[in-house]
């Protein structure tokens, strides 16, 4: 009798039918392009997505044969935030893993590269690096924290029964394909954006979902206003779909092949991927990172937001100003000047608005600048929009053509993103997995602070020789490049330059094992706390969200 | 003034579209222009659309990441000049879908290294870069040698070329496969049709291993193109024309 409940209830759920049958067209169309493959790598792709939607449509079975699932224990979704905190910590560890392997190829090419395996390459696994940490560490953040945090400002449940699981599910297939993919040698050749066209359009499809759960979230909203950080998110989710359409538009070579050729050529093409590229940085991570800065350094310092026209400013004044800056990328190249000196202009003016939500960050802790002394985790975040104000001073420097002249092409560039990814994303998204893991599971406090001290001494250490490393390694580089002997001949060969960084090479990747092994330490630490047996430990009830109400 | 901003935060679709507006002005400013500006890119003799065999060797580079360690794009600065030769022209890229200018150099600039070195320096330092740049933090490709390059999806990689307005004629379409056999074996019976259709176009075997056609063929005969196009000798640089 009540499994017939279940199943009519189930019946009656128009998400669960819709989801079956996304999955259902998922499996034809993988299904046909395995049987039409044209070369290896692609049918194995396939097969993959394959298996996938048989995994997700024999779990949408057991959702049918359970009937409801809303856990009733609280009032808000937390599952969904639940299984994003764990695939956030399992993906960071593993962006960081390889993140040092190929710091270590560079450093140790002797030991690290096997002839007989290309999928180990530098060329291949930096792919993997990158979208390891930008995509699947940073977006499943971004996704978890976010549908934390729209439920909380709006107290509401979060929209669409089954249908945030579905972003959830298809985010990580996406992952999972483009991850295999660039092991496999598929990519679209542009950094940042080197998923094929059939993983792009996949995304393209989950995107539109998050974007309507999340609206259809604040549309149930029982505030008046939406809260700061929810505008922050909804600029993430939007600018990131407009990004992502236009600068994946492609023309595959058939449709039983990874291989696609991009809409645009040379210049055009040079200047759309850099607006897309940047505005990863911008929108990816920064846009919805401080979206996290605006909800739980308030949350976790339990002051309100310092002022809240500045966040008024900073907010449009931030992604106004950052669609601009793509060109800096494109300094004295075949970009005409106009543009890049668009580029650099706007570049120099986003320093205010990034200042501007730095100080509107670190100024919340107006009158508990004490709880920086005894509690790590809120440290970390404060720490985090330091790194953030020194990022976002460094990138209008070197966006200087001037400067640029030197910097680029170099390994300054590394060490500058990696100031923003490892202090700024790092840091602010560990800070918010502190919180939500006890939180969500309902523990009084973390399993051990102590614990959160070595994370965050050593993690930081690390990104101090990571970043110091760098800038050495990238000035020097780019004076012994345009360094004249007394004759008015060219200083080094090129190979010289590439022997003198090998010092800096080796630190830099003691640096990113550090960082590793503190994230080690973290996800250890949030087991444990997630896992607490000890009564005494755990609590009853949410806290419910302050929301900072306008006028 | 402050107060106008209530009707952002009491109504997601204004905040929507409030958002939309302010993040597409930057883009549609900057990028838009290139494609209507005729300056943008230059006038040039020589720049041709890759042969079959190149643009498989492409296909390649991208595969393989090469366009995280290298750039192709030389800079107008003294020393990049001096370095690599003459500085980078949008013109030479206008065929790239998508473009490989690359963003940082761990190993150097290639824009121009076609014809720089030897076929057989490109073969051992592809297998082992190494023993031929002993400092070199290269990987190595010995891999490619041993595959057979796979030539029968060329027609339609220049089919989605040619819909992308890359200037391929009906008859390199229907030829491509044979074209890219016959780049890498000049002495094939197609050799002749092949240089005919493509003139200028360096044919010969470029692996060292006459038996086959690699994808070390294709690569090496993507390398040795790059940058060989434009002939500087009479390309005014200070034309008004080419001044951007």
């Amino acid at each position: 009798m009540a499994v017939d409940a279940g199943v009519q209830q189930g019946a009656g759920r128009l998400d669960v039918w819709a989801i079956g049958a996304i999955i259902l067209i998922g499996a034809y169309l993988t299904l046909w392009g395995a049987s039409h493959a044209t070369d290896s790598r692609f049918a194995i792709q396939m097969w993959t997505a394959l298996v996938a939607f048989i995994a997700g449509a024999i779990a949408l079975f057991g959702v049918l044969g359970r009937g409801p699932t809303a856990d009733q224990s609280s009032r808000y979704e937390n599952g969904v935030v639940k299984a994003g905190v764990v695939a956030s910590m399992f993906w960071g560890i593993a962006g960081f893993l390889v993140g040092v392997v190929i710091a270590a190829q560079l450093a140790f090419p002797n030991l690290l590269y096997f002839e007989d395996w290309g999928w180990t390459n530098f060329g291949r696994l930096r792919p993997l690096h990158t979208s390891a940490v930008i995509f699947a560490f940073g977006g499943n953040v971004l996704i978890a924290t976010s549908f934390y945090v729209v439920q909380r400002t709006c107290r509401a449940r979060l929209a669409g029964g089954l249908w945030p699981w579905f972003v959830f599910w298809g985010y990580q297939l996406f992952i999972v394909l483009a991850g295999t993919g660039y092991l496999l040698g598929i990519t679209e050749g542009r950094e940042y954006a080197e998923p094929p066209w059939y993983t792009d359009l996949g995304l393209t499809l989950v995107w539109v979902v998050y974007l309507l759960v999340f609206l259809g979230t604040i549309w149930k909203r029982q505030e008046k206003h939406i809260y700061v950080a929810n505008w922050f998110y909804l600029a993430f989710i939007v600018t990131i779909a407009m990004l992502h359409i236009v600068n994946n538009l492609a023309v595959p070579v058939s449709l039983g092949g990874w291989f696609s050729y991009s809409l645009f050529s040379g210049v055009q093409d040079a200047l759309t991927q850099w607006w897309y590229g940047h505005n990863a940085v911008g929108f990816f991570l920064t846009a919805g990172f401080l979206g996290i800065m605006y909800y739980f350094i308030p949350k976790q310092a339990d002051r309100p937001v310092y002022s809240y026209r500045l966040s008024i400013i900073h907010f449009w004044a931030l992604i106004f100003l950052y669609i601009w800056a793509g060109p800096h990328h494109l300094h004295y190249t075949a970009l005409p000047q106009w543009a890049q000196t668009l580029g650099m202009t706007f570049s120099i003016m986003l320093w205010m608005p990034s200042w501007g939500g730095m100080i509107n960050g670190l100024m919340t802790l107006s009158g508990a600048w004490d709880k920086l002394r005894t509690d790590p985790v809120l440290r970390m975040l404060v720490v985090s929009v330091a790194f953030y104000g020194m990022s976002t001073f460094e990138g209008p420097v070197m966006s200087i053509r001037a400067v640029n002249s030197l910097s680029h092409y170099t390994d300054w560039t590394i060490g500058h993103v990696h100031s923003g990814a490892l202090g700024w994303v790092g840091f602010v998204s560990f800070g918010a997995l502190y919180c939500l893991v006890p939180w969500l599971w309902k523990r009084k406090t973390l399993f051990s602070n102590a614990l959160v001290e070595w994370h965050f001494w050593i993690s930081t250490i690390g990104i101090v020789l990571y970043i110091t490393s760098m800038w050495v390694a990238g000035i020097m580089q780019g004076l012994m490049w345009r360094a004249y002997n007394e004759f008015g001949f060219l200083e080094y060969s090129f190979v010289e330059t590439v022997e003198a960084m090998h010092p800096y090479y080796i630190i830099r990747a003691l640096g990113g094992a550090l960082f590793l092994i503190g994230a080690l330490i973290m996800a250890y630490n949030l087991w444990r706390t997630a896992t607490a047996r000890d009564p005494a430990h755990v609590r009853a009830t949410d806290i419910p969200a302050q929301a900072v109400a306008a006028e | 003034m402050w107060k106008f901003h209530k009707w952002f935060e009491r109504h997601s679709l204004i905040l929507i579209v409030g958002i939309l507006v302010v993040v597409s002005i930057g883009g549609l400013v900057q990028i838009t222009p290139l494609f209507f500006i005729e300056s943008t890119i230059e006038r040039v003799e020589g720049v041709r659309p890759y042969t079959p065999l190149e643009l498989a060797g492409r296909e390649i580079y991208i595969r393989e990441g090469c366009y995280v360690c290298h750039s192709q794009m030389i800079r107008p600065l003294r020393d990049e000049v001096e370095r690599y030769g003459h500085y980078s022209l949008a013109a030479e890229s206008m065929y790239d879908h998508p473009f490989q200018w690359g963003s940082k150099r761990t190993g150097p600039d290639l824009a121009r290294v076609g014809n720089r070195y030897s076929d057989e320096w490109h073969r051992a330092h592809l297998v082992n870069p190494r023993s031929v740049v002993p400092e070199s933090v290269m990987p190595p490709y010995a891999f490619l040698a041993r595959a057979d390059l796979n030539t029968s999806l060329l027609p339609d990689h220049l089919r989605a070329n040619r819909l992308l307005r890359v200037p391929y004629t009906d008859e390199q379409l229907a030829n491509a496969a044979t074209d890219a056999r016959a780049q890498a074996e000049p002495l094939s019976s197609n050799a002749y049709d092949f240089e005919h259709r493509y003139p200028g176009a360096a044919s010969r075997d470029f692996d060292g291993n006459p038996d086959r056609v690699t994808e070390m063929d294709a690569l090496i005969a993507y390398l040795q193109m790059l940058g060989t196009g434009v002939d500087f000798e009479t390309y005014q640089a200070e034309a008004p024309e080419n001044t951007r």
